[in-house]
């Protein structure tokens, strides 16, 4: 027999000041399977949760709804509070009359009224079908793995190893150390990238609980929160990690050539090369598009081999092969950062013709003491010193028709950054930034962008450039200030382009692998924009750095460390509480047709065989089974199901057809 | 290939050359077109300034003759082009449009007849390879600049040719054997119908991009639009007034591909330019009397 409690708060005026509760308890009194019906003011506050106690010891209730808030802001409270006065948390129901009601019909009080009383009803109906539900127990593999060596994934692995869990750090490039290792100054403090990253690169290879794992692809994810199966591929390296001392004799004499991708194809590398001097591991790959014997051998035959001929310790060997090994993990950071925003759509600044037109990338590299030029600021082209420099901001930020809708936060303050620089090495050259907006919050940085232009003597342009064009050695730049209302020519001798951050271009690909949400431009979904920041909808994977959205440092560093504790809660347990609102397959109504199988966004199905006995016989077939672990209860499967034999639990078909009634004997 | 063709007004009038050459070049390549019977005005630079439905309802009428004979339309005007596809795409797109231009013209026209800009049929129909397989007097040694305005690429949504960097008229030039410099002033306006009613700002609009030319040390710029080709080969004389002397001429597209398909000056209309093209024609004697000797001075030693 159910006895149902019904509950109806005021919220303060929130709900009161349109909906009149009283009477929503008074209409619902005689409501089949209602036992007691009331309403207060704050049902969440502790008096309101002791008069729901009290009720349910009073009028001996064995189901409770309480008509308040959206479930995702008190479901949890109220599950607790029913708990307590020694209710089973599943024989609870929520009806939401302020987001679903009150908020969204202010001034209509009359019907608000009338749809509060429906959306009660429902969850009466719902709540005299639910069933006593238990929470479920899974180990939990005490090992996380960060995807992406960059500074997020660095600072999250160690801040997991220091609180002495085993982590590893997987890293598709050679070196781990990312974006900031490009990178010659960061803002607002001017100090050397380099130097404050290579003691943390350092610190992570030589962390005990921490295992690099460079040159390898992530492959496959299996499993689910706290048993995560992950396949990695190790790519062919041709260089043997256990031998090679890292000495470096066998780049000396490398005849192959390839675009220096760190240096941004500013200048060439060797075949066989390590990214940049300060690269850890310290030993070298051999890109094999490039390297003479790999393209000779295409070809049917096998020359070169000079590195081999070098190398001491015998380290090389062309004959590696990638390899795929599978490791456990009970949780995973993504830390897959971002790539810069390609700027050769754009014909007004020269379909990237211009080898003058450089990105801030580009200009990165030419700053650094150890880039091309020595540190020099000098044009690619002739490698004269620019005595006019030109800057562009949101070259591909916030421009939906042709490049990205959002603002990647980090290019005001690198431009502020890069012209300062300009004018300390160079202190006769003119630089002028043409910006759409300054966008500056953040500790120290409005301070640095007014030194920029007072201290520094940069010139800020309200305006967007139209058009850059090659007039003989000098590049001419047209824009509009639009301050003044004028249109402006300048002649530059090199234009810097603040392109935009873009997700790393396989973050799509990634994502499904792992399994998490992303969004139109490619960055990974947090579970909840305000309260989830670092969370992702599939349990036990978490977001740290720029793969969530463009990012600077100091925030990448910081998410990094709420990863990493998040990760570390994970990791503290020895089991795993289970929600049990998963699907369930009734065996009797399943075909084995298989549909929910692709249907399910977390990989939960599996087709399995099973024996009955039919007239007398034994035969097999096979059903859908459903691992409880994976299933997030999103009842993708339950829709699938021709025959109706996926049901989730705590929303099953019974339960929703019951709501429907509810609903429709009031329109009737 | 058959196209209707509208040659519009300016090709009756300042721009009879590039009706000429229009004409007798798309004869040579195996192009036929037919001149859409009993044409009128597209209103182009005048009609949108008065009304909306004006402009739209003049080429909608010319585009409803050709759709009845199931032609799309050959345009060598660039400013006719612009007009012509404005109300193609907007009738193509909205069947409230397509009913009031019907009523206004009194003929449907469904905007299922595409309004094509001539330069493009000739590099993307019909292709350059094709065109240079016609070449009979290659123009090698010629330094040219290629010159769009702002009608065949503007707005985007019209434009037959990539909007910051349109090519057609480079390729077809390269095909033709000429040497095409490089300059920032492809698509910029030369001041339109502003050289009539606000002399100074449209003169000064001219001079910059004749400026622009002689610093790319160019023998000629190409076109394909008569509004600029009368505004940079007209207008020369007035800048002249006011002590900007220039003597760069200025050729249609269909001039070019004419001299280098063999035909005569006169046919082509050459000859009617403001600015003389004998410098041009010169260099292009020079040229070929030069790897002549060449040829011949090769084979002697042979």
């Amino acid at each position: 027999m159910e006895r149902v409690g019904v509950f109806i708060c005021h919220c303060g005026s929130n709900i009161g000041a349109v909906v009149d509760c009283a009477r929503v308890a008074e209409s619902v009194k005689d409501y089949p399977g209602v036992a007691f019906s009331t309403d207060y003011k704050y049902m969440c506050s502790e008096p309101g949760q002791e008069m729901i106690q009290n009720a349910i010891r009073e009028h001996n209730l064995n189901r409770v709804v309480v008509a308040s808030c959206s479930p995702r802001m008190h479901e949890k409270t109220f599950r607790a509070c029913v708990a307590k006065a020694g209710l089973n948390e599943y024989m609870f129901e929520m009806a939401n009359i302020r987001e679903h009601c009150s908020w969204v019909h202010a001034g209509r009080n009359e019907e608000a009224t009338e749809k509060a009383i429906d959306l009660v009803k429902m969850a009466i109906s719902k709540v005299c079908n639910n069933e006593v539900l238990m929470k479920g127990h899974a180990p939990v593999t005490k090992r996380a793995l960060v995807v992406g060596g960059g500074i997020a994934g660095i600072q999250c692995a160690l801040d997991i190893a220091n609180n002495g869990y085993q982590v590893d750090i997987l890293e598709r490039t050679p070196s781990i150390g990312g974006k900031m290792s490009q990178i010659d100054k960061t803002f607002p403090t001017i100090d050397c990238s380099a130097c404050i990253l290579t003691p943390k690169m350092v610190e992570a290879s030589s962390h005990p609980n921490i295992k690099l794992i460079t040159f390898a692809e992530l492959e496959k994810v299996d499993g689910y929160v706290g048993n995560f199966e992950v396949t990695i591929r190790s790519k062919a390296r041709s260089v043997d990690m256990s031998k090679c001392t890292g000495c470096g004799t066998c780049m000396t004499k490398c005849p192959g050539k390839a675009d220096d991708e760190f240096n941004m194809n500013l200048r060439k590398r060797t075949a066989i090369y390590t990214p940049f001097p300060q690269a850890i591991p310290n030993k070298p790959v051999i890109d094999r598009e490039s390297c003479l014997k790999f393209k000779s051998r295409k070809e049917g035959k096998d020359v070169c081999g000079v590195c081999a001929k070098l190398c001491p310790a015998g380290a090389i060997d062309y004959e590696q092969q990638d390899e795929l090994f599978t490791e456990r993990y009970g949780a995973i950071v993504m830390a897959t950062g971002y790539e810069q925003f390609d700027h050769s759509i754009y014909g007004e600044y020269g379909y990237g013709k211009y080898p003058d037109v450089i990105s801030g990338l580009h200009f990165e590299r030419l700053v650094n003491a150890s880039g091309p030029t020595q540190g020099h600021i000098v044009r690619p082209s002739d490698h004269k010193e620019p005595k006019t420099v030109v800057m562009v901001k949101c070259v591909g930020s916030r421009d939906p028709e042709h490049g990205k809708s959002y603002c990647s936060r980090t290019c005001c303050m690198y431009t502020a950054k890069q012209a300062t620089m300009i004018r300390d090495h160079c202190p006769d050259t003119k630089v002028y930034v043409f910006y759409m907006d300054v966008r500056t919050p953040g500790k120290l940085y409005d301070e640095f962008y007014n030194r920029t232009r007072e201290e520094y003597g940069v010139e800020y342009i309200r305006g967007r450039v139209s058009k850059i064009y090659q007039d003989g050695e000098t590049l001419r730049v047209k824009g509009e200030d639009t301050l003044l209302g004028r249109q402006i020519e300048i002649d530059a001798d090199m234009v810097i382009l603040a392109n935009a951050m873009i997700p790393n271009p396989d973050s799509e690909r990634m994502a499904q692998i792992v399994g998490i949400g992303y969004d139109k431009d490619g960055w990974f979904t947090e579970s909840h924009p305000k309260l989830g920041p670092v969370e992702t909808h599939t349990a036990g994977v978490f977001l740290a750095g720029a793969c969530q959205g463009p990012k600077d440092i100091p925030d990448s560093v910081a998410q990094a460390g709420a990863a990493a504790v998040k990760v570390c809660a994970l990791l503290s347990k020895d089991q795993l509480e289970t929600e049990p609102t998963v699907s369930k397959v009734d065996n009797k109504l399943c075909s084995g047709c298989g549909l929910c199988v692709p249907v399910c966004p977390y990989k939960a199905i599996s087709l399995e065989t099973i024996q009955e006995r039919v007239a007398g016989k034994t035969i097999e077939r096979q059903v859908a089974n459903i691992n409880g672990s994976l299933c997030q209860g999103c009842g993708a499967c339950t829709v699938t199901c021709r025959s109706g034999a996926a049901n989730l639990k705590h929303f099953t078909n019974a339960q929703i057809l019951a709501e429907v009634d509810a609903l429709c004997q009031t329109i009737l | 290939m058959d196209y209707a063709y509208f040659p519009g007004c300016s090709l009756e009038s300042t721009g009879i050359e590039f009706h000429m050459s229009a004409k007798a070049v798309t004869k040579a390549l195996g192009i036929n077109l037919i001149e859409i019977p009993d044409w009128n005005c597209c209103g182009a630079s005048s009609a949108h300034t008065r009304g909306h439905w004006i402009s739209l309802a003049l080429p909608a009428r010319n585009m409803a003759i050709a759709e009845a004979a199931k032609l799309d339309v050959a345009i060598p005007c660039a400013a006719c082009y612009a007009r012509s596809k404005q109300v193609e795409v907007e009738v193509s797109q909205s069947a409230e449009t397509r009913a009031k231009i019907e009523e206004i013209i009194g003929r449907p026209y469904k905007g299922e007849s595409k309004a094509r800009n001539l330069t493009d049929i000739l590099y993307r129909d019909l292709g350059v390879d094709k065109i240079a397989a016609k070449v009979v007097r290659p123009l090698d040694g010629l330094n040219v600049l290629t010159y769009y305005g702002c009608l065949m690429t503007r707005p985007p949504e019209l434009a037959c040719d990539d909007v910051e960097d349109p090519v057609s008229l480079d390729e077809i030039m390269k095909a033709l054997g000429a040497n095409v410099l490089q300059w920032g002033f492809k698509t910029e306006c030369c001041g339109g119908s502003l050289t009539a009613c606000r002399p100074k700002v449209g003169l000064d609009m001219t001079q910059k991009i004749l400026d622009a030319a002689i610093k790319a040390g160019a023998d000629c710029i190409v076109t394909a639009c008569p509004m600029c080709h009368s505004n940079l080969d007209m207008r020369q004389a007035q800048l002249a007034k006011h002590d900007h002397n220039y003597h760069m001429p200025v050729f249609f597209i269909t001039e070019m591909i004419g001299l280098a398909l063999g035909m005569k000056q006169k046919d082509l209309g050459v000859d009617r330019h403001f600015i003389a093209t004998e410098e041009v024609m010169c260099k292009l004697e020079e040229y070929e009397q030069e790897q002549i000797q060449k040829m011949m001075n090769e084979g002697g030693e042979a």
